[in-house]
Formats: C-alpha cells, sequence, structure tokens
C-alpha cells in the first residue's frame, strides 16, 4: 500500500470506518483471523486497481446479474476502488472493435498479472461456432486470455461444472473451464447464480493474499462451500422430529416444516444459502417455501427431478431420543443413495450418446 | 468517407447475450442493408425433451438471467394451460396470481430501470463531460425537474469528485476506450453530471427492489415457482411455526410494501423525468429507427386469472402499419398465424426450409452452414443466424413496450394516454416521434409508471385475502403426472420485459415430447424470413440517416438499444427427432 491507508480511502470517497467494517466482516465469514481484516482493507485500498477481464461464454447473464445485487462490497464500490473491470461486456462502454480493443490492451499491460473471471460453458461441438464472440469460438477467446491470467475464477455453474448447457444430452459439447484450462489456478464459485457475497468474498480474498483460498475437491472454496444446505438449515429440527410439508400450502408448509418430501436437495448440496441468505439476507429458497434445487453441484440438473424426495425419511411417528441421530444417518444415507443416482443416469447417459455415434 | 464499406459490431455490448451486427453502408455512410445475427446456442428445449414438465420452469427460467423470472412464468402457465385444456375447472388461486403479478411487475420496472442507466444511458450521456458540470448548476437542474430528495450541491460535487479521481488515476475499466467526445453526444454537462449520479443511485435502488422477489421466491436472480401457484406459503397467521416459519409473514409483507414504495418514488422522481430531460435534447432521435411499424402484444397481467383474458391489464392484440384505429385479434391456435421460419437461421426443417411452422407443430435441427470460426464476415445472403424468424399471418412484428403502450393507447386506457399526451407536450413531438429510437426509449419508462402504481392495487388485493382468512397459494389438484391425461398441450404466454412470450408445450405420457419458447428478441433480431422480409432490428437499422463515423457505431447501438436486446432469450431449438450429439473432446 502507497501512502496512509486513510488518505487513500478519504481521496476514493470511502468513510474508514465502513471499509474496515466490511474487511472485518469478510475475514469473519472466511474464517480468517481478525488482523485478516486489515490486511484486506490495505490489499484493496491498493494504488493500483488490479486488472479483471470478464468473459461470457454459453450464460444467462444471472451471474453478472447477481454480483450486481452484491449488497458489501456493492458493485460500484468493487468498479470504482478495488479492481479495474477492464472487460465486462454487460457494463462496459465500448462495442464492437473498440471493446475488443480495451481487452487486449488490458490483457498485454497487465500480462501475467490479471485475474480472469468466466461465466458460462465452453461449446465444443462443429469447431465452436455453437458460440462465438466477434468471430472467434469460446475456446479460442478462453486459451488466449487464459495463457497471461494470474488465476481464473470460474463464476457459476456452467463454467465451473459444464451446467445447464451440458445437461443431456449436451446438444453443443458443453465443457468446464476446467476440461479446458489444465496449467493456471482455478476457483470454481458454483451457484445458479452463485450468491453474492460468495463471490466478492472470494475477489477480496484474492486481492490480498494474491492466491485463491482453501479449496474442496470440486475445486469451490471450502469456507462457503464446506456444508451441505441441510447442515445449516433453519428448518432442520421439523426434519429430525418428522414433520414434513405435503404440499406447498398445507399447514405444514405454513408452519415452515421441512420441505424434504418436496424434494428438497438440501441434504446433497454444498452452499452457503441458509447462512448468509439471499438479497441483502432477506430470504433463501427454503424460506420462500421452495425446496433447494442443488444448483451449486455438478450435474445438478440431471439429478433426478426436482420434487422428487431423495429418500424415504424416517417414519415420524417412531422418533423417539435417538431422532436427531436417525436424521442425520438418513441424510448421509440419502447422500449416497443420490450419488449412485446421478452416476447411473451419467452413465446412462454416455451410453446413448455412444450408441447414436456408432449408428 | 468514400465508398461503400460494411461495418461489424460484434460484441454488441451492454446487452443480455451475444449479438453481432452487420450492415453496408452506402458511399455517405447511410445503412442500406442491416444484419443481426445471434451467435450463441445451448439447446435448452433439447435439454428439456423427455422431461418432468413441473421440472421445465427450472430450466426454462435459465434461458435469461436478465429478465430472470418471465420464463419461469411461462413455463409454468404452459403446463397450466394444458392442465385447463384437459380440465376446464382446472386454475390456481387468486393469491398466486397476485403474487406473480407482483413479481412480474417488480420484474418490468427493475429491469426497465437498469436497462435505462445501466445498457442504455450510456449512448447518450458523456461521463467524461460530467467532470465539467458545476455541482451547484446540476443541483438547480435536477430540483427543477423533481422532488428527488438527494438534489443537493454536495451529493453531486461528491460523485463529480468521485468520477474525477477515478479518470485521474487513468484505469478507466468498463468505461475505457468508448466514443466519449462523440459529436452525437449533446448533453450539457450539468445533464450528463446528474445522469452519471443517477446511474450510481439506481445501481443501489436496484440491488435493494429485488427483495420481493427474495420474499416470494427465494432469491434473485433466479427466483423459484411450482405449477399449481406459487410456492411461498403465507405464515402471517400461523403460530408456533419457530424461526419466522416462512418468508411471507409479517415482516415480508411489510418488505413487500416498502419494495413497491421505492420503486414508485424512483421511477416519479428519478427515471421519467430522466427521460423527459435526456430526450429533450436529442429529438433529432424521433425520426430515426422507425422499424416495422407493425406491433404485437400477447398481454398480461390478469386481474380474474389467466384464462379470462379481458381481466388483463395489458391488452392482447397486433397493430398494422401504425393504424391505431384497428386493433386485430391473435388466433394462437391458427396453423396460418403464428409461425417460425428459418430461411436464414442455422436450422433445417424436414419439409423444406421455406415454409413457416406454427410452433405447436415445429420442428429443428441444428444445422450450421456459416463459416468456421474464426470469421470476417457471414454470408448474409444465406443463413447467419442462431435466431428463427416468428411471423403473424406472415407479417414481420416489433414487440416490447412500444407495442404495449401502443396497445394501451389504441384501447383507450386513460392511463396510457394521459402519459403518451404529457410526454409528447413536454417533448414538443408529434404523435409519429412514438414510432422511433426514441419512442421506444420513452414507452419503456412510461410502461414501468403504469406498473409501478398498478402494484399498489394487487398488494392491497392480497392483505384483503389474507384479513378474511383465504391464505390459499397453491393448487394440489392434478399436480402428479399420473392423474393428467396421456397426451396434452399447452401455451404459456406473458408479457416480458422485452416483448411477448410464448412458450409451447407438447406433454405425452407425463413427460415433455415437445417444448419450443418463442421469445420476445426472437421477434425483434431475428434474421429475414422466406421472403426477405427483415426483422424488427434490421429495419429499424435501415432508416435512412448517415453515420457520423461508421468506425465508430454509435448510432447503431443507440438503436439497438432501444430495443433491449436479450440474445440468448431468443435462441432457441426444439428437436422431435434428430437432435445432434457431439462428441465431447477436450482440446
Amino acid at each position: 500500500m502507497q501512502g496512509p491507508l486513510i488518505d487513500t480511502l478519504a481521496r476514493r470517497g470511502v468513510t474508514r470506518r465502513t471499509f474496515l467494517k466490511y474487511c472485518a466482516t469478510l475475514a469473519s465469514m472466511m474464517a480468517l483471523p481478525p488482523s485478516v481484516g486489515r490486511a484486506m482493507a490495505e490489499a484493496m485500498a491498493a494504488a493500483k486497481r488490479p486488472s479483471v477481464i470478464w468473459l461470457p461464454f454459453q450464460e444467462c447473464t444471472g451471474c453478472t446479474e447477481s454480483i450486481t445485487r452484491s449488497h458489501s462490497p456493492t458493485i460500484e464500490g468493487m468498479i470504482f476502488d478495488m479492481v479495474s473491470l477492464d472487460y465486462q461486456e454487460t457494463l462496459m462502454a465500448a462495442a464492437g472493435h473498440q471493446a475488443e480493443e480495451a481487452r487486449h490492451a488490458a490483457m498485454k499491460e497487465n500480462h501475467g498479472k490479471y485475474l480472469l473471471i468466466v461465466d458460462g460453458s465452453i461449446p465444443l461441438g462443429i469447431d465452436g461456432a455453437y458460440s462465438c464472440i466477434g468471430g472467434r469460438s469460446n475456446l479460442d477467446i478462453l486459451k488466449e486470455a487464459a495463457e497471461g491470467a494470474a488465476a481464473i475464477v470460474a463464476m457459476g455453474s456452467c463454467a465451473s461444472f459444464g451446467g445447464i448447457p451440458k445437461a443431456n444430452p449436451n446438444p453443443t459439447g458443453a465443457v468446464s473451464v476446467s476440461d479446458i484450462v489444465k496449467d493456471k489456478p482455478i476457483v470454481n464459485i458454483p451457484g445458479c447464480p452463485p450468491i453474492p457475497v460468495v463471490m466478492t468474498g472470494v475477489l477480496a480474498h484474492y486481492l490480498t493474499f494474491g492466491s485463491l483460498p482453501e479449496l474442496d475437491a470440486q475445486g469451490r472454496p471450502k469456507a462457503f462451500f464446506g456444508e451441505t444446505i441441510h447442515d445449516r438449515c433453519y428448518r432442520r429440527p421439523f426434519y429430525d422430529q418428522g414433520k414434513f410439508a405435503k404440499t406447498f400450502d398445507d399447514e405444514g408448509a405454513r408452519q415452515g416444516w421441512c420441505l424434504f418430501e418436496l424434494g428438497c436437495k438440501g441434504p446433497v448440496t454444498h452452499n452457503a444459502c441458509a447462512t448468509v441468505k439471499w438479497n441483502g439476507g432477506t430470504s433463501w429458497p427454503v424460506e420462500s417455501g421452495h425446496g433447494c434445487i442443488g444448483c451449486s453441484e455438478p450435474d445438478f440438473w440431471d439429478g433426478g427431478g426436482f420434487y422428487k424426495a431423495l429418500s424415504v425419511p424416517a417414519d415420524p411417528l417412531k422418533i423417539g431420543a435417538a431422532a436427531a441421530v436417525a436424521g442425520a444417518a438418513a441424510g448421509v444415507a440419502v447422500s449416497f443413495a443420490n450419488r449412485a443416482k446421478k452416476k447411473a443416469a451419467k452413465a446412462a447417459h454416455e451410453t446413448t450418446t455412444l450408441d447414436d455415434l456408432e449408428k | 468517407m468514400s465508398t461503400a464499406q460494411r461495418v461489424v459490431v460484434d460484441p454488441i455490448t451492454r446487452i443480455e447475450g451475444h449479438l453481432r451486427i452487420e450492415a453496408e453502408t452506402d458511399a455517405a455512410g447511410k445503412i442500406t442493408s442491416a444484419y443481426s445475427a445471434g451467435t450463441m446456442v445451448r439447446g435448452i428445449e433439447i435439454i428439456l425433451k423427455g422431461r418432468d414438465p413441473r421440472d421445465a420452469w427450472a430450466f426454462a427460467q435459465r434461458i435469461c438471467g436478465v429478465c430472470t423470472l418471465v420464463h419461469g412464468i411461462a413455463s409454468v402457465r404452459s403446463v397450466e394451460d394444458a392442465l385447463h385444456r384437459a380440465i376446464p375447472s382446472y386454475s390456481i388461486p387468486q393469491n398466486a396470481e397476485l403474487i406473480r403479478n407482483l413479481m412480474i411487475a417488480a420484474q418490468f420496472v427493475h429491469d426497465h430501470v437498469m436497462h435505462f442507466y445501466h445498457l442504455h444511458a450510456l449512448d447518450w450521456v458523456d461521463v467524461v463531460s460530467a467532470l465539467k458540470a458545476d455541482p451547484k448548476a446540476t443541483s438547480e437542474l435536477a430540483q427543477s425537474l423533481s422532488s428527488y430528495p438527494r438534489s443537493s450541491p454536495g451529493y453531486f460535487a461528491d460523485v463529480q469528485k468521485k468520477v474525477k479521481t477515478f479518470v485521474e488515476q487513468g484505469q478507466l475499466g468498463i468505461f475505457a476506450n468508448a466514443y466519449w467526445g462523440h459529436p452525437a453526444y449533446k448533453l450539457p454537462p450539468e445533464a450528463n453530471l446528474m445522469a452519471v449520479a443517477h446511474y450510481l443511485d439506481a445501481l443501489a435502488w436496484q440491488r435493494d427492489v429485488v427483495k420481493l422477489h427474495a420474499i416470494f421466491g427465494g432469491k434473485n436472480p433466479h427466483p423459484n415457482f411450482v405449477v399449481g401457484g406459487v410456492p411461498s406459503a403465507i405464515s402471517v397467521h400461523t403460530t408456533g411455526g419457530g424461526q419466522g416459519a416462512t418468508a411471507l409473514n409479517m415482516v415480508g409483507l411489510q418488505t413487500v410494501a416498502n419494495v413497491i414504495k421505492q420503486m414508485r418514488d424512483f421511477v416519479d422522481q428519478v427515471y421519467v423525468p430522466d427521460t423527459l430531460a435526456i430526450a429533450g435534447f436529442y429529438k433529432d432521435w424521433a425520426s430515426r429507427g422507425e422499424g416495422l411499424g407493425n406491433f404485437l402484444s400477447f398481454g398480461d397481467l390478469p386481474s380474474k386469472g389467466f384464462w379470462d383474458t379481458d381481466s388483463y391489464l395489458i391488452p392482447r392484440g397486433v397493430i398494422l402499419n401504425r393504424d391505431l384505429s384497428t386493433i386485430h385479434p391473435i388466433n394462437l391456435d391458427a396453423d396460418n398465424e403464428i409461425q417460425e421460419y428459418v430461411s436464414h437461421s442455422w436450422y433445417k426443417y424436414s419439409q423444406g426450409d421455406a415454409q413457416g411452422l406454427h410452433p405447436f407443430r415445429g420442428e429443428t435441427e441444428l444445422a450450421y452452414t456459416g463459416p468456421k470460426p474464426p470469421y470476417e464476415h457471414l454470408d448474409v445472403d444465406q443463413k447467419y443466424s442462431w435466431l428463427k424468424s416468428p411471423r403473424w399471418q406472415g407479417h414481420a412484428m416489433e414487440v416490447g413496450p412500444l407495442a404495449r403502450v401502443l396497445m394501451l393507447h389504441a384501447s383507450g386506457n386513460a392511463q396510457a394516454r394521459e402519459l403518451v399526451g404529457m410526454t409528447l407536450k413536454t417533448l414538443d413531438v408529434p404523435v409519429d416521434a412514438l414510432f422511433s429510437t426514441l419512442g421506444r426509449t420513452a414507452a419503456r419508462t412510461l410502461e414501468s409508471k403504469i406498473l409501478a402504481d398498478a402494484m399498489q392495487g394487487w398488494f392491497d388485493q392480497l392483505i384483503a385475502n389474507i384479513k378474511a382468512g383465504d391464505v390459499r397459494t397453491f393448487n394440489d389438484q392434478y399436480w402428479e403426472p399420473s392423474s393428467w391425461p396421456k397426451h396434452m398441450q399447452g401455451v404459456g404466454l406473458m408479457e416480458a420485459p422485452r416483448g411477448g412470450l410464448s412458450h409451447w408445450l407438447v406433454v405425452d405420457d407425463g413427460k415433455i415430447s415437445n417444448y419450443q419458447a418463442v421469445v420476445p428478441s426472437t421477434w425483434n433480431a431475428g434474421p429475414r424470413d422466406a421472403l426477405g422480409q427483415p426483422g424488427a432490428y434490421e429495419a429499424a437499422l435501415q432508416d435512412n440517416h448517415v453515420m457520423h463515423d461508421p468506425k465508430q457505431p454509435i448510432e447503431i447501438l443507440r438503436t439497438i438499444h432501444s430495443f433491449d436486446p436479450c440474445i440468448a432469450c431468443a435462441v432457441h431449438v426444439t428437436d422431435p427427432d434428430g437432435e445432434e450429439l457431439v462428441q465431447v473432446k477436450v482440446k
């Protein structure tokens, strides 16, 4: 950091208190020691804002929309104070050649240093003609941009795992970023879309330490994807008591009973919805009466139906003192059952694909 | 400019999705022919085939994350319409209709404000010029336009300081390499500074007002829906639920009430006055980008249920050749009314590409014949887009805010007539000015006002129902596909922010056998049809005006942005027989 932190902040119209508060909150959310909050503040107030290049491939713009809903930091706070967002098609003023020139200039000037964000999957069918920008395939553009990137953020389930374009029968041959790029640090931030604070939290971590946070086996930051929705769900006590809503507006639904029998995928879904909630802590899917659809897990689109219960839960009439343990055990069993189902579905799909190709 | 040339703008930025415009200009720089190409396809309708129709909304919703709820609602309506056609007594509870209306209207107002400030404004507002503004004079200008409480000199001075610091740092980010200083920018520095301030305010406003979607749908983007009603159970009268039971409790309802007020305040105090003030400097654009002159609306926002079209706030119908004296009815099921063509689209029809097909009988096969990427130009004489070309009785149609405002006006809606009259009078332009780039942009603002005001009535009705003990939000009859007829079909219609939307569904044995989305931006952004008739974008770009500098295509951006393109929406494919499976090879 150049110069006293407070001067830098004041010059940018940010109050010291607000900024430190944000950094401290973020550090605690990511289970980092309190001193890290200050380090984050200093890194984010650095004299030159780090270059960020955001490439949109087979996407719906939901991930971009989601990050504009971030309450802390705000999108305008990020653009003006934290990063230099040098290419972002939805927000940038320039178009056509001027937009492409801006991207190339940023890539050249910050070669080896810029952070690359990708949303959307990459189609490999028909030489990439299923998705082109400026007459070039997504694959071509990704390879070029990845080469000079310091690290890559796969934003959303499409970039992380292939997402909806990859759902059976994957008509365009869609793949994820990590299917293509093998020689760069990649963090997956899945979710359809991801929670804004998860997006911004990972960015803040990267800006502070110059490295990605600790990741799980799926390449997801453990701080946000370490637990299941079910683990932290406010309706969990009803699951343990065997109280389940049977339709979307019966007495159980109005009492906030567990949505397991209506198909909730909370027990097999790793994400932070149940703790950080959505849209400034207003609500989240289960609180608003719909089961979790599992949108941050790989291949959740082919998981067997959003309203099919994962398995038959414990009989509500036989609840005893060990209900909580039984519930937890059922959850684990369900998790394995679902994985098996997914595997079977995937295998069936692969068979179909090969059969068709043989014809 | 000395010779004719081909102008290519790709990517068109500040839109949803991947859009390419190729335009041929004459020696003077006038666009003689324009071609609109969607360059990304995912095949969501292929993916939907064979699935549970109750799951379809979640897939269809991912068509677009900007107009994030419209495909979800159109999809659940398509299943409900299929059930209603088979079992006429089938309906959904009034509370569910009211909640959907509130969510739809909130989507419109949110989407339109974001389009105006974050996608469209930079075509008209020169950010760099705002540095030359006098904050005190800006405050006086803003206060002369509205009672918005944040219009103090200090507020504008702070915004100006923020922008100045940003520019002086030399890292322009999303504002880099744009068209600042272009002679097409006409606003004085003070108006530019006011607009930049409101660009930032609108960003803050939008993340608050989506809380309405979070209450009813659990999150935004991509809130949740359910066939047969809404998933958000009302827990107002509930006792013993513990920890708030559901989001739709008294606190949640209060949040909704607050959001409605925030929406109405921002539209009245910022969006409407800014539109009129900015439009006043661009009256030349009231006679540019006129387009087709044919308008279609499916209508929406029922007060007595989806199947009582007379109860819609926005009426259904067609206007031809700018003749507002006649509203033509739409026959949804007639084979020769709504049809899609693929003569210039990368698809193949089994009976030949020259005919049009009704969506219930629509067939599609991905058949890319364009150049292998990387390419310089598309072959516009052949096929050149992943978008199809929808037509009504053979006519190319414009859909969207202008179509709806014209429909409201032509059908005698008093508020629409008053607002249109006020706008024309304020700007001192004739009625014909509506058919233009500026008219399209103004119509978007005016309908935001109509819808934001209407939200209060639906909310009051919802509260009255809850008070009277009616807390039904879901119809569980016929929830299980095993209770459905073996074969059924239905169409989910709605007005989305960008125009008339229709999802056409065929169900056999409880599974989707055909799914086709005919989407607003397909009507507007589609390529030429079998007769060579251009789509709405193409027609609007061929507006007989000279571009200042074809290398800086700000005129193209203005007209294209006036439609608010949503291209991921517009590209759709269904394939009853020959879906193409490609081998996934990681290169």
